[in-house]
């Protein structure tokens, strides 16, 4: 876990020593939990990790049974300070939450109940009505929206607030996967206009992958790694995390020589006589599983002679396509799933069955003791 | 079949006359049915939703005499108004026996379960993460308390028509407390029981056709309206 060291006052947000108990159980255990300026932290983690009241807690609607939430710096614990940070974060869930009135009434709520001019209030709704496609639709009565265009409703009504701390709850979860994409890629382009600080929770290491600037993953209330995106992705600290955030080839194996920092591990019974070349301080003779992400494997149609260690033949047994990218599943003796654009997938002329390629270096392999 | 039909005839010759003894008890009926349910909707909506939002020691016990005064018979809320108001009872000193002020106060009684009961039930059922989405939106609590009352106006109206309804057509409670009293106390509903021990059936219908009116009008006005904000 990489600490970071910045001073107090320059932290948007910070957490210390908090825990959250319910039923006599301790759901949440955080010892320590900073939020930067500007950066987008997701936290990710499978159902009932935690994340929620982790979000909750962070942003000051819900108590936790002790530990100390910091707003830039201040305590953030009496009605008066929570409702000082209230009035400059926003909160995105996934449901949409409006209120049984028009989109125009829902979406300048929080700049009413914080007391902003009125013309100012028309000026920024009007704006972020635009920025999320539903100008049109401002007269309209919240219950009569779509999915897509409630919560896009409910992203405007956060936005229009120009918040200092973004919190979203699954925010894409439960749409249709067409409006979805649609807003996700709204929200992106926004975000990185806004450079607002977020906190986004989701199950989905998609998500992170394109969103993140640090990920925290939370398994059971606690935080089992926090990093960079590539931290975490290319360095899960076990299998569980590694099999969380989609490390999809993890392949059991025994060390059998280490030169210099580059090992051979000898991969299973079933495929005698493959070897794995990594970078990893582990000894001869000790069991690890490798884990390789499915995007640092290079597929070729014939053997390749680039600089990567491992080139292995195999057979495409599966050819799953989805939005710009392919999955292919290949069995070389054990398998392996690798991932590539659409667009390279057809120049190679990919299908089930086909002999093919898989090469990948010794730095793209990332070894976990068993 | 004489006695009725004479008796509607003289109904509404009555009503179209506009008799001055019948508008008289109709204003009179209408505003303290209509003062005790403003105070009950004051008071019971204040109550329903500090009961419907928080939890504290007794809530369900206070949720249970709540719901139980929903159902009381009014007139055993009219024994307990006339005890405590009567001459030598503990309010006594007020000399509301027998007043209009006294009928406002019984039906005060019976309408404040119901509204406060139905107030309660609504904010309960709307979706918890609202009240956080509001709260995250910046409102203080009393902005809070006035949006989700707002948000649930529609549960509300039938609460008012429930409340309305249960004290117009009331009479055991507004007999005692009231006395029936010619051009003081005198309602719909105690001038009906009268005029038909008196064997006064037309006056008794014009009464009746009335107190039907009255009902219905507020009832079609309240569901006009919780027509108008339902989606189309």
């Amino acid at each position: 876990m990489r600490q970071e060291t910045v001073s107090t006052s320059t932290l948007a947000l910070e957490a210390r020593d908090i825990s959250v108990v319910r039923g006599g159980v301790k759901v949440l255990e955080i010892p320590s939990l900073q939020v930067l300026p500007n950066e987008v932290l997701v936290v990710i983690g499978p159902n009932g990790s935690g994340k929620t009241t982790l979000l909750l807690t962070l942003a000051g609607l819900l108590r936790p049974a002790s530990g100390t939430l910091l707003y830039q710096g201040q305590p953030a614990t009496t009605q008066a300070e929570l409702l000082r940070l209230h009035r400059r974060m926003a909160v995105v869930f996934q449901e949409a939450l409006l209120l049984n009135s028009t989109v125009w009434d829902n979406v300048t709520l929080g700049l009413r109940l914080r007391g902003v001019a009125k013309e100012e209030i028309k000026t920024r709704a009007d704006k972020w009505l635009e920025r999320f496609g539903i100008a049109s639709l401002a007269g309209r009565q919240a219950r009569t929206l779509s999915g897509g265009e409630a919560k896009r409703t409910s992203l405007a009504r956060a936005f229009v607030l120009q918040p200092d701390i973004l919190f979203l709850d699954e925010p894409f979860n439960g749409l249709d996967s067409h409006s979805r994409q649609a807003i996700i890629d709204d929200f992106e382009g926004v975000l990185r206009e806004t450079r607002t600080t977020t906190v986004l929770v989701t199950h989905d290491s998609n998500e992170a992958l394109a969103l993140a600037h640090r990920v925290i993953v939370l398994m059971d209330g606690r935080i089992r790694q926090l990093g960079s995106r590539e931290e975490v992705f290319s360095n899960p600290v076990d299998e569980q995390v590694a099999a969380f955030v989609g490390v999809e080839n993890i392949i059991d194996g025994v060390v059998t020589s280490n030169q210099g920092g580059i090992i051979n591990v000898s991969i299973g019974p079933s495929s005698p006589g493959s070897i794995i070349e990594a970078v990893a301080d582990s000894a001869a003779g000790e069991k690890v599983s490798v884990c390789i992400r499915p995007e640092e494997i290079t597929l070729t149609v014939s053997r390749a002679s680039s600089s990567a260690r491992n080139s292995f033949s195999g057979t495409i047994t599966r050819l799953v396509s989805f939005g710009a990218f392919s999955r292919v599943e290949i069995d070389c003796g054990f398998p392996l799933v690798v991932l590539v654009t659409k667009r390279s997938a057809e120049e190679m002329g990919l299908e089930k069955g086909k002999q093919i390629f898989a090469s990948f270096k010794a730095t793209g392999v990332h070894v976990i003791k068993r | 079949m004489d006695l009725i039909l004479e008796g509607i005839v003289r109904a509404f010759r009555l009503l179209i006359q506009g008799d001055p003894a019948v508008i008289k008890i109709t204003l009179l009926s209408l505003a303290i049915s209509l003062s005790a349910t403003a105070i009950s909707l004051v008071i019971g909506i204040t109550l329903g939703t500090v009961i419907g939002l928080n939890v504290f020691r007794g809530r369900r016990f206070l949720v249970s005499l709540i719901n139980t005064g929903m159902g009381s018979p009014p007139v055993v809320v009219g024994l307990i108004v006339s005890v405590m108001l009567w001459r030598n009872g503990p309010l006594g000193i007020f000399h509301l026996m027998y007043t209009p002020y006294a009928i406002v106060i019984a039906q005060l009684i019976i309408s404040l379960p119901i509204i406060t009961g139905f107030t309660m039930a609504s904010i309960q059922q709307i979706d918890p993460k609202l009240r956080l989405q509001l709260v995250a939106l910046g409102a203080s609590r009393g902005q809070l308390l006035w949006l989700l009352v707002r948000d649930t106006r529609l549960p509300l109206l039938a609460a008012v028509m429930a409340g309305f309804g249960s004290i117009i057509s009331e009479v055991g409670a507004a007999m005692m407390v009231g006395g029936n009293i010619t051009g003081q106390t005198r309602v719909l509903t105690t001038a009906i029981v009268m005029e038909v021990g008196k064997g006064d059936f037309g006056l008794a219908i014009a009464l009746g056709i009335i107190l039907m009116a009255l009902v219905y009008l507020v009832n079609l006005a309240l569901t006009l309206i919780q027509q108008r904000s339902k989606p189309r």
